[in-house]
């Protein structure tokens, strides 16, 4: 049944982070000597952290009780009849605030708590990270701080609110390009400046080690909620391939993290293509971007010849990061990973299908990993599981624009 | 030694019996074409160091000011092969010692060997690279730096640990940059007791190497503040700031300010 499609070689890699905080030949620390004690301090304990008892107890409780955990695993029959294949839908969409980030800033805020930090900062891009931090915050009384870039937060006034509404602080990132780049920079600026009682809570599996790795497996709930579901629905822990939209790469990173080292289940991340990978406006970071340094994270980017990080494009706000996180570089260099790119067009198109097909609005970074249906075929009874990130509400203007609804 | 050993203008310069006046300065601000003259100004004024800043799109470690000298030299078309073009016949008129600063990734992408026999052509003696961690560097680059006699300055902060200190010191063969305060480049005022203990705290673990002292020295007071528990101070963000209001000509007055005692 099964057509094993990975490099041979790739069969006996190890895909999770070695002690040294690389995937590879990618990660690491590369960061100003200023911000080595905070980070320090993170690396030495995290792993203790979240092993301990009480951690993972109030963690999970936590999950089920305020994110809805865990999310449905859904079997959409009408898009499986028409693409002649099994798909699945992970339904991350239906965790509270709207998109899987929940799960990291749930995950965070308690390690921030533990290591007696009571000053949260985050950057954000769309708005989703803010607004998912600003909750944790508000649930747990911390003060909150989000970096946002000046055209983001005009971009995305809903958010803005929203985040307001909770009670964070949402400060305009004003240098550079002013988008979710800088904003990460004023973040890490920010926690050079305030280097003991405050916690950076990072959006993505990107960031100086071990960002990559806590992140990574605080959304591994999602690929072990899919190895239960699945076993239940299909009788085998294991799908063919599961499927995950990658900006820096958090849903991707927690859908694909427990099939890692199954060589036999077929790891496809989606990039976007923006308005096509040759417009000069695109966001495909395997393919136009070069090994370097971003945020700490020695990675694939995209920058000039010269070395300066460029800015992306997408139509989706939550895919257009320069960098994808080490993990992602590690897949795609290494063979394990499949990497598509979908443009604009085809991810809205692939949206608006979801809504017709299952009733569905799906935002449009998961719009990008249902589009590959149009052009990447599979077998009849291959089992496809697509995590569906995030629902399509934060969206729902870039939507009316583009179809004139 | 088993190899030839010169001694490296740093070195030379740290073993003056005086305290050190560093200088930071943005390649390709003001305008893309003033690194040269304004090597040549501070020479004349007599600074003992410089530090020319090569810029980058995303400096984490600096505030407002050297981010928008960062960002107007990028616009102007400063890039790192343009600036050791400009550099090329540097030591027929300035001898002082010169530092390139910068972060990791251009020179990642110009290469690092390529990029330290550049240096080592046009006479450069030391580099700074704040985001290249010490084990990084140690487990890949040192033999190259060695190799073009180019002496790579790390930073210590107020929070820095003792041992990371005493590492950091055993991997320097130059100085140690010592930032004045949790911050970025650029945005303290003066200086409290808290940063008059941390610098007598740092001067009684005699290091092997001198520090000096950056971050936050922006006059006479604040140079001759940091200069008593240290061997020298580095201005930057002052610098640039008193460039962009009065361009080159201020230079000479600008030093002879914070000489003053």
């Amino acid at each position: 049944m099964k057509l094993n499609k990975q490099i041979p070689s790739a069969v006996s890699r190890n895909y999770n982070v070695n002690e040294k905080g690389y995937y590879g030949d990618f990660g690491g620390a590369y960061i100003p000597e200023m911000l080595y004690p905070n980070v320090e301090e993170l690396r030495q304990n995290y792993l203790k952290i979240m092993a301990e008892e009480s951690f993972q107890k109030e963690f999970r409780q936590l999950l089920k009780d305020y994110v809805g955990r865990p999310t449905p695993l859904y079997f959409a029959k009408r898009l499986s009849e028409k693409y002649s294949t099994k798909i699945y839908l992970k339904r991350e969409d239906l965790c509270h605030t709207g998109a899987h980030k929940v799960n990291n800033t749930i995950g965070q805020i308690l390690m921030a708590k533990r290591l007696g930090k009571t000053r949260i900062i985050a950057e954000t891009g769309a708005g989703q990270h803010g607004v998912a931090t600003a909750t944790v915050c508000a649930l747990m009384g911390l003060e909150c701080i989000v970096f946002m870039g000046e055209i983001d937060i005009k971009r995305q006034a809903p958010n803005v609110a929203r985040m307001k509404m909770l009670g964070a602080k949402v400060v305009p990132a004003t240098s550079g390009s002013k988008t979710l780049k800088d904003a990460t920079n004023e973040a890490i600026r920010d926690w050079i400046n305030n280097p003991l009682d405050t916690h950076y809570i990072i959006g993505s599996v990107v960031g100086p080690h071990p960002y990559p790795d806590m992140v990574a497996r605080f959304q591994s709930v999602i690929s072990e909620e899919i190895k239960t579901q699945l076993k239940e629905k299909e009788g085998c822990e294991n799908p063919d391939f599961v499927v995950a939209c990658v900006g820096g790469g958090s849903n991707a990173a927690g859908a694909f993290y427990h099939y890692l080292n199954e060589p036999e289940v077929g790891i496809i991340a989606v990039e976007a293509a923006g308005k096509g990978i040759d417009s000069g406006e695109s966001a495909a970071t395997s393919v136009l971007g070069k090994v370097g340094i971003i945020h700490g994270s020695k990675t694939l980017l995209m920058q000039t010849a010269d070395g300066q990080i460029t800015e992306p494009y997408s139509i989706s706000a939550g895919l257009d990061y320069p960098g994808i996180g080490p993990m992602h570089a590690h897949l795609f260099a290494s063979g394990r990973g499949e990497f598509i790119s979908i443009t604009d067009d085809d991810a809205m198109k692939a949206g608006l299908e979801l809504c017709k097909f299952e009733g569905i609005i799906p935002a449009i970074e998961s719009s990008h990993a249902l589009a590959i249906f149009e052009t990447r075929k599979f077998k009849k009874d291959d089992v496809v599981v697509v995590n569906l990130s995030g629902r399509g509400d934060k969206d729902l203007d870039t939507y009316i624009k583009y179809f004139n609804l | 030694m088993s190899y030839f050993y010169i001694m490296n203008r740093i070195q030379s310069k740290l073993s003056e019996d005086k305290k050190l006046l560093s200088i930071y300065f943005t390649a390709g601000y003001p305008k893309v074409n003033d690194t040269v003259e304004i090597l040549q100004q501070l020479e004349k004024s007599g600074v003992d160091i410089v530090e020319i800043g090569l810029p980058f799109s995303d400096p984490l470690a600096d505030g407002h000011t050297i981010q928008a000298s960062s960002q107007t030299a990028l616009k102007n078309g400063m890039t790192t092969d343009l600036l050791f073009r400009q550099l090329k016949d540097i030591r027929k008129t300035v001898s002082m010692p010169l530092i390139l600063m910068g972060y990791f990734n251009p020179v990642l992408q110009f290469g690092v060997e390529n990029f330290c026999k550049k240096c080592a052509e046009i006479g450069i003696d030391g580099l700074i690279l704040p985001d290249l961690p010490l084990a990084e560097y140690e487990e890949h680059y040192a033999e190259i730096f060695r190799k073009y006699n180019l002496i790579n300055i790390f930073l210590i902060t107020p929070q820095t640990s003792e041992e990371r200190i005493r590492q950091i010191d055993a991997a320097s063969e130059g100085f140690i940059y010592m930032v004045s305060s949790a911050s970025v480049t650029g945005s303290s005022s003066g200086f409290g007791e808290e940063q008059e203990a941390y610098f007598k705290r740092i001067a009684s673990l005699s290091l092997k190497n001198p520090q000096i002292i950056g971050f936050g020295i922006n006059n006479s007071e604040t140079f001759q503040q940091a200069t008593k528990h240290a061997k020298g101070a580095i201005i930057g963000s002052a610098f640039i700031k008193m460039l962009s209001e009065e361009g080159i000509t201020g230079i000479s007055a600008f030093i002879s300010a914070i000489r003053k005692v």
